[in-house]
């Protein structure tokens, strides 16, 4: 550190760059901290649950009235079953009830669901559907009523039967 | 020696000039010209309450029968002005009442205003007639309850975006059963109910009712009551559209819709069923303007509407419109003049409507009188700009959002420079300017240079270094409004452009690497400018060269202003700082 007869030029200098910065630094914008998901990674995502999305103060620039204004009749949700290629999305809003969704689901990636119960779950065919809530936990389809369930949803996961039991 | 008009001739010539401008340039010629016209000017705006002093404008146009003042920096809109940063109305409206009692016209934005200012207003203005408030706060129903009690002349009451207490819907009954003078009522910002039964006698006794805007608590029910009331509106603002459908229901709100044949503009529609869209076809030749921000619709139900609109000329509208929704939108609504097409999920993670670059190029091959621009996207081609740029050489406003930062070129990879350079050097007339998406320093190169009109630009997310300051604050002839935040550059080029400043209204910056000490120069070189750094830790307890949060910086003939909060620094808060030796090159 320059220091010369008790002043510290440095620290007074007008310089291009953070202070503290000597050498070539990779600067990063204050506000902004990196989200690195993207939607090209689809299709390798994770049974874990995605790290908890970054919020950037202020943007988009939409005033809060229009932020607040959340889609009622417009829900998608990302399907991905475990085996499938690539995921799916559905809109939530587009069904009444269960059997709609599961029929809806099963048409989509050409499976069946088998009989639930509330003790047992699902039984029967080997698949599960799951997802996750707005807490980030992984739930069962069915156990909570219908729209506390459309609500909440934010993505829907059908796992595959052996999988499930240890899963869940 | 020379010709001298007498005043009262001069007074008649001026009689004719409106403008705002013009008269500014009257007033520069000599003194009895800049007497006349003072004493002649109806219409006051003043676009920063800062700028100059409430007693001074008092003083200098006594006849004056409409201000217009804006407060706070356009980016308090994001949240990105902390509370209690300042614009109060106060000071303004104790200084017209004491001496200009002939004002009848009161139109703010971005204040604060509390009920004592709205008491006052109802209290000194006898003949008070028109009060607009766009994006103001700080004051309850109480005080519009003074103003509808009080201004028996009142014809325009519209708060717009406002936040207001709202301590229940009694306000409405405070309009006296004698006050029929209503021209324009917009309470669709307030959350309570308000007696509909008021609200029809208001309506019934007002005959020169034009423009009403209900807020979401009105009821379908209410809706066609009303309408049946005023079927002369020309501009509606429905309130809440979701209730239950009932076949009768339905027939009803569409008789009541066909009856009101001067209808024009539409906009509310929170929430609403699609079902219920074909209650409005009826009205759809004759609109100019239709605002379906709100409307969470999808895009089948969008076009059914839209195709009937072929007079339409401003359209507001969410992005569930989709690519396919706007190509229709070119091909049925040819007189179409604006469109702002707003973000349904705003939060980054959720892109996944299918809306993307080509929604906003259909709509510019299609609409040639497009000359105004507003559209949120993930990402943007450069190709897309060119085209939009060769198309709609006459674009005045023209606000692109990248909603993902940084985004480049999604198909090039390459930053958004030659698109955005396209835009800058085709649409001479342009205006105002948003920026977005990956953009280095050449981009603002382009624009400093072509961009001779543009008065408001904004930027986020871009540039490389000082050069982009340099390059807009050297170039950009006609700049008055610059707002920046989140750009990587310092205090060089605002040091070396200093004198730019003081030929605009107002800088903005935040989130960018403008040191303290910078702040404190610039400050000291330009009495003329208040240099206001807001920043919620106190600056003069960190080291000079550490950035400051944000810093606005406007032109002032006031001086200091005495209101700051903690959280405002100024150079007048403690001007017996020195500024150490700093080389500037």
């Amino acid at each position: 550190m320059e220091v010369t007869n008790g002043l510290n030029l440095k620290d007074t200098e007008l310089r291009l760059g953070l202070p503290g910065a000597q050498e070539e630094q990779q600067l990063e914008v204050s506000c902004v901290r990196s989200n690195n998901k993207r939607k090209n990674n689809d299709s390798t995502e994770e049974s874990a649950p995605p790290p908890a999305k970054t919020q950037i103060v202020g943007w988009p620039p939409v005033r809060s009235n229009r932020k607040n204004n959340n889609n009622k009749n417009v829900s998608y949700v990302k399907v991905s079953m475990d085996g499938a290629p690539y995921l799916r999305k559905i809109d939530l809003k587009m069904y009444k009830n269960y059997p709609e969704l599961l029929k809806a689901l099963e048409n989509m990636f050409k499976f069946t669901v088998g009989e639930y119960s509330e003790r047992e779950g699902y039984q029967g065919s080997g698949f599960v559907p799951t997802y996750e809530d707005k807490d980030g936990d992984w739930m069962l389809v069915g156990d909570v009523p219908w729209d506390m369930f459309s609500s909440s949803c934010q993505k829907l996961r059908i796992m595959k039967g052996s999988e499930a039991p240890t899963a869940l | 020696m020379g010709l001298r008009l007498p005043s009262k001739v001069l007074e008649h010539i001026l009689s004719f000039i409106d403008s705002n401008e013009d008269r500014n340039s009257v007033s520069l010629v000599c003194k009895s010209w800049f007497e006349t016209e003072r004493k002649t000017r109806k219409r006051v705006f003043v676009g920063n309450c800062y700028a100059v002093s409430p007693a001074a404008v008092a003083k200098r146009f006594p006849e004056v029968r409409s201000l217009t003042l804006k407060g706070k920096p356009h980016f308090a809109d994001y949240n990105l002005v902390p509370d209690g940063w300042g614009g109060y109305a106060w000071p303004w409206i104790e200084a017209m009442a004491a001496k200009c009692p002939s004002l009848e016209e009161i139109r703010l934005k971005r204040m604060v205003v509390t009920d004592e200012c709205l008491e006052k207003i109802a209290a000194s203005f006898k003949d008070f007639k028109v009060l607009v408030l766009t994006s103001c706060e700080g004051f309850s129903t109480d005080g519009i309850a003074a103003i509808a009690a009080t201004c028996r002349n009142l014809r325009v009451l519209e708060l717009r975006e406002c936040i207001v207490e709202d301590l229940g819907g009694d306000w409405l009954s405070y309009f006296p059963e004698t006050s029929t003078s209503l021209v324009s009522l917009d309470f669709s910002c307030l959350d309570s109910e308000v007696k509909i039964s008021d609200l029809e006698r208001l309506v019934s006794r007002s005959p020169n009712l034009k423009s009403l805007k209900l807020n979401p608590a009105v009821t379908l029910d209410g809706l066609v009551s009303l309408l049946r009331r005023a079927p002369q509106l020309t501009e509606l603002g429905t309130g809440s559209f979701a209730a239950q459908l009932k076949p009768e229901a339905f027939s009803k709100l569409s008789e009541a819709f066909s009856n009101c044949k001067q209808l024009q503009s539409l906009s509310g529609l929170w929430d609403v069923l699609p079902e219920y869209l074909p209650a409005l076809y009826s009205v759809c030749p004759g609109l100019t303007s239709l605002n379906l921000s709100y409307a969470t619709v999808r895009m089948p139900d969008l076009v059914e509407l839209l195709r009937r609109c072929s007079k339409l000329q401003k359209l507001w509208v969410m992005d569930l419109i989709e690519d396919k929704g706007l190509e229709a939108v070119a091909s049925y609504c040819k007189e179409l003049r604006e469109l702002r097409v707003f973000p349904s999920a705003p939060d980054l993670d959720e892109a996944n409507i299918p809306l993307t670059e080509q929604g906003l190029v259909f709509v510019s091959k299609g609409c040639r009188k497009l000359e105004s621009v507003l559209y949120f996207c993930v990402q943007f081609t450069n190709a897309a700009l060119l085209t939009i740029a060769r198309k709609r050489p006459n674009l005045k406003c023209f606000r692109l959002c990248v909603i993902e930062p940084f985004a480049p070129d999604y198909k090039t990879n390459e930053p958004l420079d030659k698109g955005f350079k396209a835009i800058a050097e085709g649409c001479k007339d342009l205006r105002r300017l948003s920026v977005s998406g990956l953009l280095s320093d050449k981009a603002f190169k382009y624009i400093g240079k072509h961009a001779k009109k543009v008065r408001m630009l904004s930027i986020a997310f871009a540039g490389d270094s000082d050069l982009m300051l340099h390059h807009l604050l050297s170039g950009c002839e006609s700049l008055k409004k610059l707002e920046i935040r989140d750009c990587p550059f310092g205090d060089t080029a605002l040091l070396e452009h200093a004198a730019k400043l003081e030929t605009m209204r107002s800088l903005w910056m935040s989130s960018c690497f403008v040191s303290f000490g910078a702040c404190k120069l610039l400050s000291q070189k330009m009495p003329r400018l208040n240099v206001e750094v807001i920043d919620e830790h106190p600056p003069e307890t960190r080291p000079e060269s550490s950035p400051v949060e944000r810093i606005y910086i406007y032109r002032t003939v006031a001086g200091p202003r005495m209101d700051t909060p903690e959280f405002v620094w100024t150079i007048h808060k403690n001007p017996e700082i020195g500024v150490s030796h700093l080389a500037i090159k």
